[in-house]
């Protein structure tokens, strides 16, 4: 039990990823870097398609933490921060992205994330971030029409996650497997408050329930506080998940079952292994594209 | 019988007598009976004695012996006045949960709000954030008011404000600052729920936080008054429910 509680179940997988296609210094080269407060990204993209891109953890420093993902993502590449035209700062740390040309706020660029990712059938973007949660209503070229966002309560976000595979001693990569086996959903939980969870949960555990169970109702009450944002926001087909937790197949199919739809598959995901965590950074990346276009026009 | 501690008030011929307190743990039942005999010890009563048992807080459904409930916020209101005449918005910040009650002078309850199922408003968060700081819950005030200044964190959740004081500490203020932050933080949670009642004075706090000294100067900072504490602050709920017995057995019960 001792190296039970050493190791890290919060703690997920940071990789990088290279598209197998080719590139010239004549093409359109953008990036976007999404620094969240619990995990930073950077997307590369070659005249507005996907090319290669890392996910890692953000450390206490912005600055720094912007810099390893762009690092992580142009490895393998060939390419160096120089050959890149136009780089995008997003996320909760945007302001703190030194190399960014520009900053812009992480809802536009999950919404033109989104509509890269799965095409212009998306309207409702639901984007389950380490601090906040967002639903945000977007038209056919990925522009914002309206948003809403929790940024207030833990619960259902990832840092919220993560406290909870502490606490059950689960991997975070395996809590949403772990959600659904459960032969009966149970009711979920009055009380979501991540904090109280640490007593709750084990007073639950203590009465008898299993962790599957146990994470089944708090999975289940998170999912119903998503549901009504994304009803006060007012839903809209079609729907996607995007951030950290899209990964999350217990609150992904909890909160289709509560709403009554399907979100959107992931088309290009099963294709050429799109990442919905990326979104935000993809969608930097083509808001620099675009930038980077319209400034050598002027 | 709170969700922390249950305390315990013994009232004769309406002067208490016997107080005492215990860890409600896992099992308030028994910590209630442990806490209620030490009180009557005190008092050189025995239980036979007891004429009325009312029990109030938020386990009060697992109180032992037979015994009418009396409402928190009535609890409070009826016992904060008797201590304190003046009292007309009186906050109990425990554990768990954040309360504050309006009252008349006879300690009735005209209105109140509440902070429940949230644990950025109460006690809990002075813990949560003691324990990334890795001071003592009872140095966290003293500490706060060796501060200087204070560096704003997240007062809305418990959770963002741990990773907040993290953050803190990697930028390495000191920890007299991180933990007055804590308690603004904290204090400004509070008021901003008493703004919703109104504030009317005198303002008087009770609970267990009542007793934090860091807590009490970052709320008086925050809404701009001083608030009256009376003596036994975490007894004031047990008081106000053996204040109703009182009247339920004069009532011919």
């Amino acid at each position: 039990m001792a190296d039970l509680t050493k190791e890290e179940f919060w703690r997920w997988r940071e990789y990088h990823r290279v598209m197998p296609k080719k590139w010239s210094k004549a093409d359109i080269i953008t990036a976007g870097v999404d620094v969240g407060s619990v995990g930073s990204k950077a997307a590369i993209m070659v005249n507005g398609e996907a090319y290669a891109w890392g996910i890692t953890r953000t450390g206490s420093n912005s600055p720094e933490s912007a810099k390893k993902a762009l690092d992580y993502a142009l490895q393998d590449t060939g390419l160096t921060v120089g050959d890149l035209k136009y780089i995008v700062g997003t996320g909760y740390g945007r302001v703190n992205v030194p190399m960014a040309n520009k900053a812009i706020t992480e809802i536009a660029c999950h919404a033109k994330g989104a509509n890269y990712i799965w095409g212009p059938r998306v309207r409702t973007v639901l984007d389950v971030g380490g601090q906040d949660i967002k639903a945000i209503k977007i038209d056919e070229t990925g522009r914002v029409v309206s948003f809403l966002m929790n940024d207030k309560c833990a619960a259902g976000t990832g840092r919220g996650m993560e406290v909870f595979a502490d606490l059950l001693q689960i991997p975070i990569e395996d809590i949403g497997d772990i959600s659904l086996k459960v032969e009966k959903e149970p009711d979920p939980v009055s009380c979501t408050c991540v904090a109280f969870a640490k007593t709750e949960a084990m007073g639950l555990l203590r009465k008898g329930w299993s962790k599957e169970k146990v994470l089944a109702a708090y999975t289940r009450a998170m999912a119903v506080r998503m549901a009504n944002l994304i009803n006060r926001v007012g839903y809209e087909p079609e729907l996607v998940v995007t951030g950290g937790q899209s990964k999350n197949i217990g609150i992904v199919s909890r909160i289709e079952v509560i709403l009554g739809v399907k979100t959107l598959p992931m088309p290009r995901w099963r294709e050429d292994g799109l990442d919905p965590m990326v979104a935000g950074a993809l969608g930097a990346a083509l808001l620099g594209k675009a930038l980077y276009e319209k400034a050598q026009k002027a | 019988m709170g969700t922390q501690r249950v305390k315990a008030v013994v009232l004769k011929d309406g002067q208490v007598v016997g107080r005492s307190q215990a860890f409600a743990g896992f099992d308030p039942t028994k910590a209630t009976e442990q806490a209620v005999a030490e009180a009557l010890t005190q008092a050189n009563l025995k239980l036979s004695d007891v004429q009325h048992f009312a029990a109030t807080g938020s386990a009060m459904d697992m109180a032992p012996y037979e015994h009418s409930t009396v409402s928190m916020m009535s609890a409070d209101a009826k016992a904060g006045v008797s201590l304190i005449p003046t009292a007309r918005t009186i906050i109990d910040v425990g554990a768990e949960e954040a309360r504050a009650v309006r009252c008349d002078e006879r300690g009735v309850m005209a209105d109140f709000v509440v902070n429940e199922r949230c644990a950025a408003g109460a006690g809990a968060f002075i813990e949560a954030m003691a324990r990334a700081l890795e001071v003592k819950l009872e140095d966290m005030g003293p500490l706060s008011l060796k501060a200087e200044r204070a560096s704003p964190i997240n007062a809305s959740c418990v959770i963002f404000g741990e990773s907040d004081v993290v953050s803190l500490i990697h930028r390495q203020e000191s920890k007299p600052e991180i933990c007055r932050a804590v308690f603004d933080a904290m204090a400004d949670r509070v008021s901003s729920m008493i703004h919703r009642l109104g504030v009317n004075p005198d303002v008087v706090l009770v609970g267990g936080v009542a007793k934090d000294v860091g807590f009490v100067a970052s709320l008086n900072r925050k809404l701009g008054l001083t608030v009256k504490i009376p003596e036994y602050p975490d007894y004031v709920g047990a008081l106000g429910a053996a204040l109703i017995a009182a009247g339920r057995v004069k009532g011919g019960a």
